[in-house]
């Protein structure tokens, strides 16, 4: 005999805590995406577990009522290798941002890219240090002028899903936190990747660093700017004028 | 014709009575003196006596052939007592090279026996040893009974036809020696060469060039003038069991394992290797069947963090490092306080700062596993005191971290890590299983993750129950509910709680024992010292001494009933590996009178040591 699971809404993965981030944060975006997405991929809510770092991003798992761990910064993908490996029968997201991931636990996420541990990252990518107030971060541009650096930012940047390919990434993303549609697609598709899923979601942070990302997100650029790849598809942009067929 | 036990008859030489022998063997790192000092120590654990050990080497793999620096040794200590140390002064020294015999001679006692390969006294090995004379014409040997052969050649030409070349042959020659010593107290051969024949499985030339190496100076031993008699250690009159000599590290992977099972936990350790205590990570990645799961993990860091991950899961969290590593596991463990889940950080101590000194032993990490992180951090703190006893001091260590739901933290030296002892085997069915009880699911979703029961520990609720789902993380816990709370009341609570909790651990902790008087001169100890300082109290007792032994198991918190017992004495020695760190501890805590005894050499204590500092203060 089976019992059937019950049907699970976005409201079921709201925690009973206040959000805290600043009104207007690209992060809203993504934990209404997050909460969207969960209750489609048939994963019971005592199964999912968030596990953060430090940083802005590293409040969602307050924010989700699953299982959830806000531990220490850089090393949320060494507390989710461990836990997947305790128990595989969970499905382990780890919810990151440039600062957390690429630099203070650069070491970290390629590690566990190259291990391929059957579990979930989203990197919420400011390009800025927003929880301490505005200095620039590893995916900051050179020459960025912030409180850190009054004569513009020294340091070449990464590109995240440079390092991912690198580190032999098997499930490599990049999305926006306003482009719901492909947000939440990629998510999904993340969840149902076995292996180490790399989401990277370009994230505004409308205090420190507004506008960083306009150049995808943007009605009258975006189209010039970004190519949706799609398995099969053309490699085509702006609105098919340009690209590789 | 193979050579077998049957090649090695009984000596014919008469036969001297000795209660107890200190042997050590020095050579060069590569010249396998660890594989001697093995041997020997398994051939007299299965004769029957107690055994003690200490490996000593240097922190480079193949140092420098000849050097001072280069200079590896092994020492056993067998008897037909009971002993708790690897021994004082040396009966015989066996040295490879000069470099071997003049850094260690010193510890040769009057008229000891050693044994030179006289081979390796050349003008090129004296420079190496950086020697302007020959040592043994310079009457440095001349209380020594000294015996020289020519190991090299005589090792060359018993290897002769097996096809190896001259720098295989010469590869062989530690077992010429074993033979020697083997002979010289009537060791039997039969498990040594067992041992050549599965570690050479793949190399059948070796497997016959290390027996007849092996049997020529088994047969040197018998046939040469220099000695009049073998010696002969008996069995000693131990508890009636089975015994197994094991090393530090090896007990405490089987303690970590029994502590698993007894808990009904699945092993999951996550470590980066470091010296000393990477052996434990080898052995336990030989037991998946067991349930037991080894991460490697890509830094220090990332150890402690994965473990605390799997505790979240619920598995038995283990990590192990050394002092710099330990280091860097500060922030983990500080939030492992926060979270209270119940994980083991060990240490296996040795020579600090930095890296210090890797291969040799100390105990100066203890102040830093007591106040080393963040803000107000109690951990428990629990110490091995000899290899055999890290297979106790593992299990106690899980019982609490359970029954409290806090990180502990054992400590192990590199001289227990590595130092080997017979260990009698326990009947695991009679020792107390370590009950862990998880909530079960519940329907109304109003789980409180912090809330404590009579011991203060809070509820260990597992991921994947329903009806329990929860947040934890780094950021201050309401009371009760768990939830984030900057409120300054509540910090004070927390902060209160989580300290009265760890003072908790003292109501389940056994009281301690005074061995020897209550009035006089207390010796304190605590760690890898125990055996140095048992045998020195039990010495002055024995030369009616008022004198009375304390050694604490843990060091955080302290037994109730210390400073009631450390009370009743005049005067309280404290030895330690350190610039003085418990003792410090006991001086913030205890008004009572204090000494220290402080040695940073890297080496363990003579006995000879503490008993000079009894005979001062007495």
């Amino acid at each position: 005999m089976s019992t059937e699971l019950p049907v699970l809404k976005a409201a079921d993965f709201a925690s009973d805590q206040d959000v805290r981030w600043c009104p207007g944060c690209g992060d809203y975006s993504i934990l209404a995406q997050m909460k969207k997405v969960l209750p489609t991929l048939g994963i019971p809510r005592e199964k999912t577990v968030f596990i953060s770092g430090i940083g802005c991003s590293s409040r969602f798992p307050y924010y989700m009522n699953t299982y959830g761990m806000h531990s220490i910064h850089g090393r949320a993908p060494a507390f989710a290798t461990g836990l997947k490996c305790a128990r595989p029968d969970l499905s382990v997201w780890v919810i990151t941002g440039d600062g957390d991931a690429l630099s203070i636990g650069g070491n970290h996420f390629v590690h566990l890219m190259r291990r391929n541990v059957n579990l979930n990252i989203v990197l919420f990518n400011n390009s800025i240090y927003g929880l301490t107030k505005g200095q620039y971060s590893p995916t900051s541009p050179q020459g960025k002028v912030t409180k850190s650096s009054p004569w513009g930012s020294l340091d070449f940047p990464l590109n995240p899903i440079s390092v991912a390919i690198a580190a032999e990434a098997s499930f490599v993303a990049r999305s926006v936190d306003t482009n719901i549609q492909h947000l939440g697609d990629m998510l999904t598709r993340a969840a149902q990747h076995d292996g180490t899923s790399f989401v990277e979601v370009y994230q505004n942070c409308n205090v420190f660093n507004d506008g960083v990302w306009d150049y995808a997100k943007e009605k009258s650029v975006r189209g010039q700017n970004t190519i949706e790849l799609e398995h099969g598809k053309p490699l085509v942009f702006d609105d098919g004028k340009k690209g590789i067929r | 014709m193979t050579i077998s036990s049957v090649d090695f008859p009984h000596a014919t030489k008469p036969t001297e009575v000795l209660h107890g022998v200190t042997v050590r063997l020095v050579g060069d790192s590569g010249d396998g003196m660890q594989l001697l000092g093995s041997q020997l120590t398994n051939v007299s654990a299965l004769a029957g006596n107690d055994v003690a050990t200490f490996p000593d080497f240097p922190a480079e793999i193949r140092a420098p052939r000849g050097t001072r620096a280069g200079v590896s040794g092994f020492q056993v200590h067998f008897a037909s007592e009971e002993i708790f140390t690897p021994g004082d002064g040396l009966d015989v020294l066996v040295a490879m090279n000069p470099a071997a015999l003049v850094t260690n001679i010193g510890d040769l006692k009057k008229s000891g026996i050693v044994i030179l390969n006289s081979d390796s006294f050349e003008a090129k090995d004296l420079k190496l040893a950086k020697l302007d004379v020959d040592p043994r014409q310079t009457g440095l040997l001349k209380d020594y009974r000294v015996i020289e052969v020519q190991m090299t050649s005589l090792t060359r030409a018993a290897v002769e036809g097996t096809g190896l070349s001259v720098k295989e042959a010469d590869q062989c020659k530690n077992f010429f020696a074993m033979g020697l010593v083997f002979w010289l107290y009537g060791r039997d051969v039969s498990p040594t060469l067992r041992f050549i024949e599965t570690k050479f499985k793949n190399k059948p030339q070796f497997q016959e060039a290390n027996r007849l190496s092996l049997h020529a100076g088994w047969n040197f031993g018998e046939t040469t003038e220099h000695f009049a008699s073998t010696f002969q250690v008996p069995a000693a009159k131990l508890e009636p069991g089975t015994y197994k000599n094991v090393m530090g590290n090896q007990a405490l992977a089987w303690g970590l394992m029994t502590a698993a099972k007894l808990s009904n936990k699945d092993l999951f350790l996550g470590s980066y290797p470091i010296t000393p205590a990477s052996d434990v990570l080898h052995e336990l990645s030989k037991y998946k069947h067991f349930g037991v799961k080894t991460f490697q993990a890509e830094d220090e860091i990332a150890a402690v963090c994965s473990i605390i991950g799997a505790a979240f899961g619920g598995a038995m969290g283990v990590t192990t490092s050394s002092g710099p590593g330990i280091a860097l596991k500060g922030e983990g463990m500080g939030l492992a306080v926060m979270l209270e889940l119940p994980i083991l950080v060990i240490d296996i101590q040795r020579g600090g700062p930095s890296t210090g000194l890797p291969t040799k032993t100390e105990q100066a990490d203890l102040l830093m596993v007591l106040y080393g992180r963040n803000g107000e951090s109690p951990m428990p703190i629990i110490a091995a005191r000899s290899p055999a006893d890290c297979f106790y001091a593992a299990i106690e260590a899980w019982r609490i971290a359970t029954q409290f739901m806090t990180p502990v933290m054992l400590l192990s030296d590199g001289y227990i890590a590595n130092g080997a002892e017979p260990w009698k085997i326990p009947n695991v069915d009679q020792l107390d299983p370590i009950r862990v009880e998880h909530p079960r699911a519940h329907e109304d979703e109003d789980f409180k993750p912090y809330l404590r029961d009579s011991n203060l520990s809070r509820p260990w609720a597992l991921p994947g129950t329903p009806g329990l789902m929860h947040r934890i993380g780094g950021l201050e816990k309401e009371d009760v509910t768990g939830n984030v709370s900057y409120d300054p009341k509540n910090h004070q609570h927390m902060v209160n709680t989580r300290a009265q909790k760890v003072a908790n651990v003292a109501n389940l902790i056994d009281p301690i024992t005074v061995d020897g008087a209550d009035s006089g001169l207390l010796v304190l100890s605590w760690g890898g010292t125990w055996g140095a300082c048992h045998t020195a109290v039990q010495r002055a007792l024995k030369a009616g001494k008022k004198i009375g032994h304390v050694h604490l198991r843990w060091l955080n918190p302290f037994p109730k009933n210390l400073e009631e017992i450390l009370k009743r004495y005049d005067n309280v020695l404290i030895p330690e590996w350190n610039k003085g760190q418990l003792r410090t501890l006991i001086n913030s805590q205890f008004d009572v009178p204090t000494v220290g005894l402080n040695k940073v050499q890297g080496k363990p204590f003579a006995v000879g040591e503490i008993m000079e500092e009894i005979e001062r203060l007495t």
